[in-house]
């Protein structure tokens, strides 16, 4: 079984590219989790198109996993692919740019005739010639529909349940490519399959024959060797999705802080998986109501927060606009609530498979009024835990609404987690109005934080009304004085302000005593810092500023930033963050902006940073 | 009957500081003053008692009440009030609403609380008008009605809002008249009382957009001769001298006199609004003037699951059969490994 041609590799990229029906979200997520249970950092980002399942075979209905594994630290999922696995030619057409020069392509050769071609929009009989791929990459052709078939026959299957399990030859093919023995693929089929035993034992043959094809027709391609990561810190891990994390984020602070967790919600691409997650989550006591809108996704969890509860509510940008007078509520109000905006492509339905970080100024200026809440941004898959606790204990302890920004690249995407325990985390101590303070007032402020007091019903002696009105300073009764306007505003204000007090600082990655500063926010991250480190590793000088917190900015931002001579403002909108921090920090920024519905690429990143420092 | 135990409360007890700022002889200090001997009478104390509204005149209500209260945006106090309720079910909570908050910008959160029978009491101030914005139609205002937003009358027909409460699925169904203050009591009460959505219509007088859009029926020397109060389990009578009453003629409902052409008491329809099938309900809802008395009273009140109790129920089951009990179980519970 020895393969004696094994390359070493510190990271590969490998893509499943297949028709939305194909199974490559699956394929993908199997083969990512057997290597990072070998040892493997990883990191993924799935690609698919928002219609359910659009013609077989056509442009519009292929679906993407990418998956990046390495002996060390990986940050992303990758930019082009070392191996790319298409079947079909629309797969191959969709992903042509981003196979990496040299890579190898594995392709379903029954798939390629020319119906197939045709669907596809291809010209000629070559696609490969008419994509300009023939001289630059290995094609290696394999029959998986009819080897699929031939593996089957004797199973008492259809010919469409059949064709579905052609995904698991090319699993094992993969498999055998990467060097990875398939019992940790058989471990998880059964557990996906265990109940549907003619399935499971068809998607065990398929797969075994897929991983001897490689091993015995001795594929004239090098096999990859990708060592255990020595990097990643010592502790047991899991992998785990942005959308998933920021559900388990929310539940860890709901039992930090001895609360209910109420979710009212209503599904959105790509925000939904948080609501199905919690709603699963009836042993952990969580209250979720799927509304009738967004509006009443949001107002419900503000009923539940003036009922006591930890009430949150998940949404993407066009449900983010919808709950703008209910977030300007919770302002006035002075309740915590936590919205978490899995940001999506837009102006409105826009993209909503596709990922973006258009909704920054909505989450921090959308609202009537003179209205501040909390923003905060995750930045990787696995950190959507870290920051949806973050922003709950703040909600709480501050008494204000968090908005919680991640996208669809990190909501979908994963990344290794290292797991935590409840009494490692932060503590959460809600401000709640306590015995003795009966002359409380609803307005009644910590005069240190500014933070109001919290009461809450069935705590007897302190009844109170609450609203939407201007309430006056001191009693807590509706005012329309202009005077006491001036003092509420302010000190609303102010309240939000103080935060900067409670959050980490500013921290500068990459080379610190560099010229030129790079700034990011949220998802960026990875490609950002694997931009940098390389740029470094060659010699060159860049730190990287990156934000979780954006309002309020770390209280070192104006320091940090004025100690470079250069700063460029990257994010993947038309400069948003950038226009923000002009307000904050005057100064010269440049940017970088992408606006495609995509993540960044780190060559693109490194390309455009190189240029700045010539 | 009289009740022999003494209260634990007063309606004074439900009185907050605030001054009343409803303009004078408005139809909804009535409401409020039925709503503090309901409260009193309920022998919920204020502190688990959560009074939530929207906005309009009445959602002005909340600062009123002794108890925790919720003023919130315009049409969302079902919404709001769902989750309060569903987040600590042992509140008694009430939702303040208007025509316009309730069935204009929050009709889809009122229909959807309706039917997912949220244990709220609901009271729906009907004046037919809009008040605090001065003077524009509502959802509820009559065809042709000349307001300051239809100079030439409206041309469009209005919702009853019994049958959107009951074409929702409703459980509960009262309507009341802000001058009747006897009947409102009792159909308050048993609002409270009910286990589920209580939706209840009060007829409210706006005296300066809306003067006397029920007159028809407030006039005091004729009012018992044009309402009738329904009780579950009561016939059907009505009328100064307790002679007039309702019958079924073929599938239509017709008022008759007792002791004209051999009508005796017993012909008289008995009213059963624990009736799963709405039908009757729905036929004592759209009786109009002036062929017929308005119907009053408890119209429906049925049996249902509620919402928050099958959330509390579902929960419990769970936590019974799992075996995840603390986080540290579910962080366990994942597929993982050492690294």
């Amino acid at each position: 079984m020895e393969n004696k041609n094994k390359t070493e590799r510190e990271s590969v990229v490998i893509r499943f590219t297949g028709d939305s029906g194909d199974g490559m979200q699956l394929t993908g997520t199997l083969f990512s989790n057997l290597s990072a249970i070998l040892g493997n950092e990883i990191s993924t980002f799935p690609d698919f198109p928002s219609e359910i399942r659009a013609p077989q075979g056509t442009l519009g209905g292929v679906s993407g996993f990418q998956v990046h594994l390495g002996a060390g630290k990986i940050y992303t999922p990758g930019d082009d692919a070392d191996v790319m696995v298409a079947m079909n030619p629309a797969a191959l057409k969709v992903n042509a740019k981003g196979i990496k020069k040299h890579g190898v392509l594995i392709f379903d050769a029954d798939c390629f005739g020319k119906s197939d071609l045709d669907k596809a929009n291809f010209n000629t009989e070559n696609p490969f010639e008419e994509l300009g791929l023939s001289e630059t990459i290995q094609l290696i052709p394999v029959p998986l529909s009819s080897m699929t078939q031939e593996s089957l026959k004797g199973f008492e299957l259809d010919l469409k349940s059949i064709m579905r399990s052609k995904n698991m030859f090319a699993l094992g093919l993969i498999c055998w490519l990467f060097n990875r023995p398939i019992d940790q693929a058989t471990h998880f089929l059964k557990t996906k399959f265990g109940k549907k035993q003619n399935i499971l034992q068809a998607n065990l043959k398929v797969l075994t024959d897929g991983f001897n094809y490689g091993n015995n027709l001795h594929l004239s391609v090098s096999t990859y060797l990708v060592d255990k990561s020595e990097e990643t810190p010592k502790g047991k891990y899991t992998i785990i999705n942005g959308n998933k994390a920021t559900a388990w984020g929310l539940i860890a602070a709901a039992k930090k802080a001895g609360l209910e967790l109420f979710l009212g919600s209503y599904p959105i691409t790509p925000a939904t998986d948080i609501m199905q997650e919690l709603a699963a989550r009836k042993d952990m006591g969580v209250k979720v109501i799927q509304a009738e809108d967004e509006i009443a996704g949001i107002t419900t969890a503000l009923g539940a927060s003036f009922a006591g509860a930890l009430a949150a509510t998940s949404t993407s940008g066009p449900g983010l606009a919808l709950k703008s007078e209910a977030i300007g509520l919770a302002v006035m109000a002075e309740l915590p609530l936590v919205i978490v905006d899995v940001m999506r492509g837009g102006p409105s339905t826009g993209l909503p498979t596709k990922t973006e970080q258009t909704d920054l100024f909505q989450a921090l200026y959308g609202r009537n009024g003179e209205s501040p809440a909390v923003v905060i941004s995750a930045s990787t898959p696995a950190n959507c835990f870290h920051y949806a606790y973050a922003s709950s204990k703040i909600a709480l302890e501050h008494m204000t609404p968090v908005i919680l920004l991640t996208d669809a690249f990190i909501g979908n995407g994963t990344s290794l987690w290292k797991l935590p325990k409840l009494a490692e985390l932060d503590p959460i101590n809600p401000n709640y109005v306590k015995p003795g303070m009966e002359d409380v007032k609803v307005v009644s402020r910590d005069p240190e934080t500014l933070v109001r007091y919290w009461s809450v019903p069935g705590m007897a002696g302190f009844e109170h009304r609450n609203g939407g009105l201007e309430k006056d300073y001191e009693t807590g009764s509706i005012s329309s004085d202009p005077e006491n306007h001036q003092k509420m505003v302010d000190a609303r204000q102010a309240k939000i302000d103080y935060i900067a007090n409670v959050i980490p600082e500013l921290v500068v990655e990459g080379n610190p005593d560099a010229d030129l500063l790079v700034i990011g926010w949220g998802s960026t991250h990875g490609h950002l810092i694997t931009a940098i480190n390389k740029l470094n590793d060659e010699g060159n000088k860049v730190a990287l500023a990156h934000f979780n917190y954006i309002n309020p900015l770390p209280k070192n931002t104006s320091e940090v930033i004025k100690k470079y001579k250069k700063v460029v403002v990257c994010e993947l909108n038309s400069g948003q963050f950038a226009t923000y921090l002009r307000s904050k920090v005057p100064g010269e920024y440049l940017q970088y902006n992408k606006v495609q519905g995509q993540p960044f690429t780190a060559n693109e990143l490194e390309e455009h940073i190189s240029s700045l420092l010539k | 009957m009289e009740s022999t135990e003494l209260k634990l409360y007063t309606a004074k007890d439900f009185k907050s500081d605030q001054y009343v700022r409803w303009c004078p002889a408005c139809g909804d200090y009535a409401i409020l003053n039925v709503l503090q001997k309901v409260m009193a009478e309920l022998g919920v104390s204020p502190t688990k008692t959560a009074v939530i509204s929207g906005i309009g005149c009445s959602s002005r209500l909340p600062y009123y009440i002794s108890g925790y209260g919720f003023h919130t945006i315009h049409g969302r106090g079902a919404a709001v009030a769902t989750g309060v309720k569903v987040a600590n079910p042992e509140l008694t909570v009430w939702q303040i609403t208007g025509d316009g908050d309730c069935l204009a910008i929050g009709g889809n959160h009122f229909i959807h609380s309706v039917r997912k029978n949220i244990d709220i009491n609901v009271l729906l101030f009907n004046n037919q008008i809009y008040g605090l914005t001065k003077g524009q139609f509502s959802p509820t205002t009559k065809k042709g009605y000349v307001t300051k937003s239809s100079p030439f009358g409206t041309v469009e027909m209005p919702f009853r809002p019994g049958e959107i409460t009951l074409g929702a699925r409703g459980t509960f169904f009262g309507r009341l008249l802000d001058v009747d203050l006897k009947s409102s009591q009792m159909t308050m009460l048993a609002a409270a009382n009910h286990k589920g959505t209580s939706v209840v219509e009060c007829l409210v007088n706006c005296i300066i957009f809306n003067d006397g859009a029920h007159s028809w029926l407030s006039e005091k020397a004729s009012r018992e001769d044009r309402i009738i109060v329904l009780e579950h389990g009561k016939k059907m009578i009505f009328g100064k001298d307790r002679n007039k009453g309702l019958v079924l003629d073929g599938f239509n409902l017709k008022v008759v006199t007792i002791g004209e052409d051999g009508i005796t008491e017993d012909d008289i329809l008995t009213h059963d609004a624990k009736c799963q099938d709405p039908t009757l309900q729905l036929k004592l809802i759209y009786m109009e003037a002036p062929e017929f008395p308005i119907a009053l009273g408890v119209i429906r009140d049925v049996d249902a699951d509620t919402f928050n109790d099958g959330i509390v129920n579902q929960i419990a089951e769970e936590q019974e059969k799992s075996k995840i009990k603390t986080f540290d179980d579910l962080i366990d519970s994942l597929e993982q490994w050492e690294m």
